[in-house]
């Protein structure tokens, strides 16, 4: 891995592209951050890759779209995986049609909800953590995920997609509702339940 | 153009004189008094009665210290929110009072968007920030984005300033806690594991006060617990902020709030924003707590972008979010 194949610089990670075994792949490598002590560095870098890695895995196999994964180097916080060329939905979301905005926001809700009813808590839904391609969204970035079956952190999960949706994408400001349609089709349990944990979850916030 | 601004929005009050020139705020005067409570937290009667009995004072004080007579001022701005009831009230009647008996215009702003407009307006190049605003109250990281200052993550519970008094009062520190809790963790030696609470660009400090509690009942030292508090907030707070930027795609960070003033915290973000080639910003300490200058210099900003308020709608807001401004003084 050299400079040159850095393609993304995140807050925690820079997103290197590099070849696997005849693949092309992306390397996520956690960086060390010298604000914070190691203690907390440490454990931070190590508990995020082995959530991200265990929690993708298992998404996949309930049918959420994610990249495969090659590759877990623990110590060193690196994960390999496929490199998804499409795009992102931060990227991509307001220029659509409406037509086309209400298809892709219920794909995501549905995709969500098939996580959720496998009690996988993403902790980071945004519009730029997930990738549009050949049709299917995408999801990456499950560092902060956990596994758990409360409604309340389900809510909180959905929570943080509806503050980003209102931040990034303020001018359609129905995204979240069109989320919710799909995520309503696709839970098992009752939809509603977590709808009204989010609105409570708002409240409990500043001022509101 | 010279504006008087009152700040009341919690324990402090204060009143600031200022001016602008060429886009840049110049402070002439910035007077402050603070409730302190005899024990526990802020009364918001005490609060407010405090404020009442040094307003007059406070207000005769800060034209006098800025140099110019009361003819001089062209407008009168208070806090319309957010805050507690009482303490808004206070300041919006002396400022309608004097609004009135100067007969020059009143204009009500939003206390969250008045710490981040007087970092831009006192520091020069500090342009478009990411503002990490922490005090007693409020947590917020806000940014400007599609016209309005958007509020990318805050506390899901209680502010960190908040997390720190509560703590500080259970191991019998006075009100505010935060300067002598700095001292004692800069004694700290030991790391003791707490929660690190992050949800999206959010973040939650309830559960890290519990286990804190939970520490000191357990006999640990009291300045390890400090020290691990500080390092635990802190680290989650520059993340947080650190995230608000890479989402943003913004390369400034501006400190403001009574809890700015820590220099761990300063240090952190300081840190965080070296590393990936962003400028560090954080006014005085006197401009980063709650004052009246900071409310002096947005009525200012407001009122020459076109904003204009009555007097009979000059009523105040304690629900008041930073991303209900309309922000017309920006582009």
């Amino acid at each position: 891995m050299t400079e040159k194949t850095i393609i993304y610089r995140g807050a925690e990670a820079e997103i290197h592209l590099a070849n696997y075994m005849d693949h092309r792949v992306v390397q996520k490598k956690r960086i060390q951050k010298s604000y914070r002590i190691k203690n907390i560095d440490e454990r931070l870098i190590a508990s995020r890759t082995r959530e991200e890695v265990k929690l993708m895995t298992e998404a996949r196999l309930h049918g959420v779209s994610v990249p495969i994964i090659y590759d877990v180097d623990q110590e060193n916080g690196v994960i390999t995986m496929e490199y998804l060329q499409g795009k992102r939905i931060k990227d991509i979301l307001n220029g659509l049609s409406e037509k086309e905005r209400i298809r892709i926001c219920n794909k995501i809700g549905e995709s969500i909800a098939r996580f959720h009813n496998n009690d996988i808590i993403h902790g980071d839904i945004t519009t730029s953590n997930m990738i549009l391609l050949d049709d299917r969204v995408h999801f990456i970035d499950f560092g902060l995920g956990e596994k758990n079956s409360e409604i309340e952190t389900k809510g909180v999960d959905l929570h943080v997609l509806m503050e980003a949706l209102e931040s990034t994408h303020s001018l359609y400001a129905d995204c979240f509702d069109y989320v919710l349609d799909g995520y309503k089709r696709e839970l098992k349990e009752d939809a509603n339940l977590v709808i009204k944990k989010i609105e409570e979850i708002v409240k409990r916030g500043r001022y509101r | 153009m010279i504006c008087l601004g009152i700040e009341g929005t919690a324990h402090s009050i204060g009143v600031g004189v200022v001016k602008e020139t060429g886009g840049k705020c110049k402070v002439f005067s910035n007077v402050i008094k603070i409730y302190r409570p005899e024990k526990g937290g802020i009364h918001p009667r005490e609060a407010a009665n405090h404020h009442a009995t040094y307003l007059a004072d406070l207000i005769r004080d800060s034209v006098k210290k800025a140099r110019v007579d009361f003819p001089d001022i062209d407008i009168v701005s208070f806090s319309r929110g957010p805050g507690l009831g009482p303490c808004l009230r206070t300041a919006a009647t002396a400022a309608r009072a004097l609004s009135l008996s100067l007969d020059k215009p009143i204009i009500g702003v939003n206390h969250c968007v008045a710490h981040l407009e007087i970092g831009r307006g006192i520091l020069s190049d500090c342009k478009d920030p990411v503002l990490l605003y922490t005090s007693g109250a409020n947590t917020q990281v806000i940014a400007f984005a599609e016209g309005r200052y958007r509020v990318f993550g805050e506390t899901l519970d209680i502010g960190i300033g908040n997390c720190i008094d509560k703590f500080g009062r259970t191991i019998g520190l006075d009100f505010p806690c935060g300067p002598k809790l700095e001292e004692l963790a800069s004694k700290g030696e030991r790391y003791l594991d707490l929660p690190y609470s992050i949800k999206g660009m959010d973040v939650a400090f309830s559960g890290l006060l519990t286990a804190a509690e939970q520490y000191y009942r357990n006999g640990e030292r009291v300045e390890d617990i400090c020290y691990s508090i500080q390092e635990t907030t802190f680290a989650a707070l520059t993340e947080v902020t650190e995230r608000a930027m890479a989402h943003t795609e913004k390369d400034e960070v501006l400190l403001g709030g009574g809890v700015a003033s820590n220099k761990r915290l300063q240090d952190m973000v300081q840190t965080m924003a070296r590393e990936r080639d962003a400028r560090f910003f954080v006014p005085s300490t006197d401009l980063c707590i709650d004052n009246g200058a900071m409310i002096a210099w947005l009525g200012l900003l407001m009122y020459n972008s076109g904003i204009r308020m009555k007097v009979e709608d000059s009523f105040i807001d304690q629900r008041f979010r930073t991303d209900m401004v309309d922000v017309t003084w920006r582009d």
